[in-house]
């Protein structure tokens, strides 16, 4: 391990670079994900949304990439312990008078609680569609669409968001995302060395609009079924 | 202006510490922040009493000497300036003022507000410099410099390795420290030929020592009483890369 790349993860700046590698990844992930859900927005009955999920659920690359994500998230956690116990082994004499708000945003100083709420909802919504999807089967008939079988994840989430308190675990994982976001986006790209006079400003702005966006959209969707908009 | 202080006390490394308050009365508003302590030393001693110990040498603030976490913050609520530059005016009449020695695992306490920043000389003993042979000297104008490049390299040399970003840092980290002495050098057609090892033996030196990792709040920034921008520490994650990869 000491060889690989140099041992360019072992140090306290390599161990960064690893958080903001894995960190764009999840990123990139979101994108495509909060992507293909939207298609709910459109209200056909969740007909291309049953359609994408299916393509999601077969296609060879994306099964593949479904494995890369998993490791993506342990690596990231993996990560993060590894970081917050280097961090509580050099300082383990608190102040007493501590101003944190007078330097940083206060989410710049809770990113582990956010990541565990983050994780905490994860383990939610993976038991709400992923395990029932791959392996317990979801209890719904199939659709037809064109001619054409397909299973029902539209009706799982119709089912699934019908119930009020897993609207709010949803909404507060999606809260907990976008603050964990607003820290995460620029400082990844700080992590790995892109600071620039012109970007950077660019890529804060970009970041700010990115975290609330995306987690808006993925909290609009149990609200918009749970409320009726959508059927 | 009356004030109280309320001050770190620790007979020596070993020993435990705790806070003892200082009523002061009738200070000049135009006094700085350890002139008061050098008032109230006067007084302690007057008395009998052991005066607090606390690190000062230039007083102008271009040494970095003057250690001191005031009311949470590293040197004092003023952006900018350290310890010595500060005026007892920055603060509200009748006050508490709670002073601590810098907290970090690396900066061990000495004796009440000293605390043994050796740490960082050892990072510096690491790679803070360049080698240079001796031999005829060279003429002045040899090796060019564009301005761009001066000024890259000046606005990471103004570090004067106070510690104030450690101590601001919620993981402790030398981040900024070692980044600037990093980048100054790394901005230089003299500090590129041991560029590459430089970033190593200095990170590699940097953990030895204890620092934390950084968590990008940017406290350091916030608190660098030269104002030294997170830029160096992203330069020096380009360094690091670079240094690793290629
Ligand atoms: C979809 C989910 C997630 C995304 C998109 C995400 C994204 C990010 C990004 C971009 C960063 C910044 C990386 C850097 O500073 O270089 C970050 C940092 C961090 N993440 Fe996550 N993350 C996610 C989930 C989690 C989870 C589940 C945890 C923990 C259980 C976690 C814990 C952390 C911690 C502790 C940091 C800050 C580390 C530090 O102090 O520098 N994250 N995350
Ligand atoms: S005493 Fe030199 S910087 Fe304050």
């Amino acid at each position: 391990m000491t060889t690989f790349l140099n041992g360019i993860f072992n140090t306290s700046v390599g161990k960064k670079i690893g958080m903001g590698i894995t960190g764009l990844f999840l990123i990139s992930f979101l994108l495509v994900h909060c992507a293909i859900n939207a298609t709910i927005f459109l209200n056909d009955g969740g007909n291309i949304f049953n359609e994408a999920a299916h393509f999601m659920g077969t296609n060879i690359f994306i099964r593949i990439m479904e494995i890369v994500l998993f490791a993506g998230i342990i690596g990231h956690i993996l990560q993060a312990m590894i970081v917050t116990i280097d961090n509580r082994k050099a300082n383990s004499v608190k102040y007493d008078v501590f101003d944190g708000k007078a330097n940083s945003k206060w989410y710049s100083r809770w990113m582990g609680l956010l990541g565990t709420l983050i994780l905490m909802f994860l383990i939610v919504h993976l038991l709400d569609f992923w395990v029932p999807a791959r392996f317990t089967g979801l209890n719904i008939p199939p659709v037809m669409i064109d001619g054409n079988e397909y299973e029902n994840m539209y009706a799982k989430m119709l089912e699934v968001f019908s119930v009020g308190w897993v609207v709010v675990v949803y909404i507060l994982g999606m809260i907990s995302l976008a603050y964990h976001l607003m820290q995460g986006f620029q400082s990844a790209f700080q992590s790995l060395g892109l600071n620039h006079k012109m970007y950077t400003p660019m890529i804060r702005m970009f970041g700010k609009i990115f975290s609330i966006l995306i987690p808006l959209i993925f909290a609009l969707m149990p609200l918009a079924i749970y409320f009726g908009y959508l059927n | 202006m009356n004030f109280t202080l309320k001050v770190w006390r620790q007979k020596n490394k070993n020993a435990d510490g705790k806070f003892v308050s200082y009523p002061l009365k009738d200070i000049s508003p135009d006094m700085s922040f350890l002139e008061m302590f050098d008032f109230l030393n006067e007084e302690l001693i007057s008395k009998g009493e052991e005066p607090i110990a606390f690190d000062s040498d230039c007083r102008e603030g271009i040494c970095g000497a003057c250690s001191m976490w005031i009311n949470g913050r590293a040197h004092g609520p003023v952006p900018g300036v350290t310890t010595c530059q500060l005026h007892v005016r920055s603060f509200k009449d009748g006050e508490t003022i709670v002073v601590e020695p810098w907290r970090a695992n690396s900066f061990p306490v000495i004796k009440d507000l000293i605390v043994d920043r050796s740490s960082f000389d050892n990072v510096i003993a690491a790679g803070g410099f360049v080698s240079i042979n001796t031999g005829g000297a060279q003429d002045g104008n040899d090796i060019l410099i564009s301005k761009d490049d001066a000024a890259e390299a000046f606005s990471a040399s103004i570090c004067i390795g106070c510690g104030a970003c450690v101590a601001a840092c919620k993981n402790s980290s030398a981040m900024l420290f070692v980044s600037s002495k990093i980048s100054h050098f790394a901005s230089l057609p003299q500090g590129k030929v041991e560029a590459r090892n430089r970033v190593q033996n200095m990170v590699a030196k940097m953990d030895e020592e204890g620092f934390g990792d950084c968590s990008n709040t940017y406290a350091c920034e916030a608190q660098c009483p030269k104002e030294i921008s997170v830029e160096k520490i992203a330069k020096m994650n380009r360094e690091y890369l670079t240094a690793k990869l290629l």
